[in-house]
């Protein structure tokens, strides 16, 4: 159990793997991910590894791209739909230093996009992967907290507390409550979060061109939705699946259609809309789309 | 914009590592702090460390205090996330802690016991009084303490050799047929939980939560009556036994504290009445930890009992799960990332139900 004295030698990138695991890990997580991919929407036990950065920051997401990473991906990182957000930006340097791969910022030049809370708007390709960040992996835990539980639910298809849940939201409030985190169904079999996205995102699942990888580090599960695979979102005759809609445009770049965050000018009230997609912001404006705030300091920083 | 400052998220990072560089070293007219006084003088802090880090290393844990301003979850943390890089070679043959060359031993179930009760360093008797003298410049040395006119012997029975001729204390649950034990830094959680499992989360969980899940215990939620059988500091050889040699080679000494609790056990249709024992075991000196972790390993046999689990310390799936302070210490900080696409969409939804709430109140007063 000799350890060298770490005081004495510098830890610098050298000394560890290309992208920071090291090969029997990285096999054992492909063969989770190659399970995954076999059973859509089946989440995987998988022998999670403490990661250098903390358990909710992202641990099942690095481990995802970090066993399926090579020399020639490109590699885009988002949180909140931006690629400036200070974890995004953390996470992106963590692979570029250790995995010295290209980076980028453009959704359609990436290879592998690693996200926390959003699905680009830019229709994804064949051959992309998304990797989303998990931090709670099981869609029921919110019904009943037990493990053991919930893994049989998942076995025997028993999914009449989720929709009792529904319901339950429905008689309260006159429509399905859920905004994020929305459940849906994979392949007709296995119910799933599709994580804490929008419910807005969850369309973008339904037979999308690109693999779609969830890990969930703390809780060391891994699951996956295959390219041109059925995700629904769970609904009912009378009251439909429906997303988000909003009155503003995009205060920068005008766009009706994508997801908005809300930014707070003052105290008096006053809030501008922006895209939470800052790559398909600054992409519509480069096109020449004009939104009635272009001249926002925003504008100069997200373009 | 603050922390998701736009574009600014790079250079911001910079300097906040920057500046906390600047905080860890404080101020600089004070000498720094050198690892070999945190190693030696903080060495139950390196023992948390150390057994919670799952590395016996005390110049690596004493390395990680230092860098975490000691904060010992951090130290725990980043220890873990050095120790997950190196590799596994294989299993060391199980330590013998009977053989233990012991600092401290005492049992609280007899007056004596064979080989003796051994004080050792404790706080147990101190007066909890500010000793001034400390804080002077300088310092001064202590006396050196007394040496026993003659050693402690080799081996010190355990409390459960003491009881094996009349059966009075329960037998461990043998080993499973595995060849290998379980490993949760390899493999998940997986309910019901084996023993070895059990133990290695308890063994890597946090202190504190160990220690009021005990307390819980203590105090009627999910009674174990426990008795200290014995408990026992000192330091253990560990042999690793290579497939290729076939025999036992010496790798390293260990000091560990060890708990034997003890606990009534009604009797069941199966098996006579007798004592149950739960157990504990740390890295160092962690007398609290070792307590703690031996009432909850007791209180976790309600299942194999068939007692009720009413109460969460029985509760296994409740205290696996949240008894990891890397894990739980990560998940609750992570609520300072933004989430403001999820804060978003729930916005809309209530500012929607506060929209119809006041439209549906003035049609009742209108109608009025």
């Amino acid at each position: 159990m000799s350890v060298q004295p770490t005081a004495q030698a510098e830890l610098t990138a050298p000394l560890y793997n290309f992208a920071y695991l090291d090969e029997q890990t990285k096999r054992m997580i492909r063969r989770t991910i190659l399970k995954a991919i076999a059973i859509p929407g089946y989440q995987v036990p998988f022998g999670s590894r403490e990661m250098p950065v903390p358990y909710g920051w992202g641990t099942g997401g690095i481990q995802v791209t970090a066993s399926i990473i090579g020399r020639s991906d490109v590699f885009k990182c988002i949180d909140q739909g931006a690629d400036d957000t200070t974890n995004a930006v953390s996470i992106r340097r963590f692979f570029a230093k250790i995995a010295e791969v290209a980076v980028t910022e453009s959704t359609a030049e990436a290879t592998i996009i690693q996200t926390r809370h959003r699905i680009p708007e830019k229709d994804l390709q064949e051959g992309q992967v998304m990797v989303f960040q998990v931090p709670q992996p099981e869609p029921l835990r919110g019904l009943e907290p037990r493990e053991t539980e919930t893994r049989a639910m998942h076995a025997y298809e028993e999914y009449g507390l989720q929709y009792v849940s529904l319901y339950e939201s429905v008689s309260a409030y006159r429509r399905i409550a859920a905004t994020a985190s929305y459940p849906v169904i994979v392949d007709e079999r296995y119910l799933m979060s599709p994580s804490p996205i929008p419910k807005f995102d969850n369309p973008k699942l339904h037979m999308s061109p690109a693999l779609m990888l969830f890990g969930a580090g703390r809780e060391k599960r891994i699951y996956a939705v295959p390219p041109y695979t059925r995700v629904r979102s769970l609904d009912f005759e009378d009251y439909p699946f429906e997303t988000q809609r909003w009155d503003d445009v995009c205060a920068l770049c005008g766009a009706e259609e994508s997801y908005l965050d809300e930014v707070v000018l003052d105290d008096q009230g006053n809030r501008m809309f922006v895209c939470s997609d800052s790559n398909h912001c600054g992409e519509r404006r480069a096109e020449g789309h004009v939104g009635p705030m272009v001249d926002h300091a925003l504008a100069g920083a997200t373009s | 914009m603050a922390y998701v400052a736009v574009k600014g998220g790079e250079q911001a990072i910079t300097n906040a590592h920057a500046l906390l560089a600047e905080d860890r070293r404080g101020s600089r007219d004070v000498p720094e702090v050198g690892v070999d006084q945190i190693r030696a003088q903080l060495s139950l802090a390196v023992d948390r460390v150390m057994g919670e880090g799952s590395c016996y290393d005390r110049d690596l844990a004493a390395l990680a205090i230092k860098q975490s301003r000691g904060d010992l979850p951090e130290a725990i943390f980043l220890l873990r996330a050095y120790r997950t890089t190196l590799p596994r070679f294989g299993f060391s043959d199980p330590i013998a802690t009977e053989q233990m060359a012991v600092r401290r031993r005492v049992s609280a179930a007899f007056k004596d016991i064979p080989g003796g009760q051994v004080l050792g360093p404790t706080f147990d008797y101190t007066h909890r009084l500010l000793d001034f003298a400390l804080a002077a410049e300088g310092g001064h040395l202590p006396e050196p303490a007394a040496m026993a006119e003659a050693p402690l012997a080799d081996d010190l029975p355990t409390i459960a050799s003491v009881f094996s001729h009349e059966d009075l204390l329960e037998h461990e649950t043998p080993a499973l047929d595995a060849a290998e034990p379980y490993d949760l830094t390899r493999e998940p959680m997986q309910f019901p939980a084996t023993r070895d499992q059990r133990l290695q989360a308890l063994a890597r969980g946090d202190e504190g939560f160990l220690l009021s899940l005990a307390y819980s215990s203590q105090r009627g939620w999910g009674s174990t009556h426990p008795l200290c059988g014995e408990i026992r500091l000192g330091d253990v050889s560990v042999e690793f036994t290579p497939p290729e040699l076939g025999f036992p080679i010496e790798l390293a000494d260990l000091t560990v504290t060890e708990c034997t609790m003890l606990s009534e056990f009604e009797g069941s249709m199966e098996h006579p009445p007798q004592y149950a024992r739960g157990y504990g075991l740390t890295f160092g000196h962690c007398e609290r930890k070792a307590m703690s972790m031996a009432i909850v390993d007791r209180a976790l046999k309600a299942a194999e009992n068939a007692v009720d689990q009413v109460h969460p310390v029985q509760d296994e799936e409740f205290v696996l799960y949240h008894s990891d302070n890397v894990e739980a210490s990560g998940f609750v900080q992570h609520l300072k990332l933004p989430h403001y696409v999820d804060f978003q969409a729930s916005l809309q939804f209530v500012r929607k139900l506060r929209r119809e709430w006041a439209e549906a109140r003035s049609a009742k007063e209108a109608a009025e």
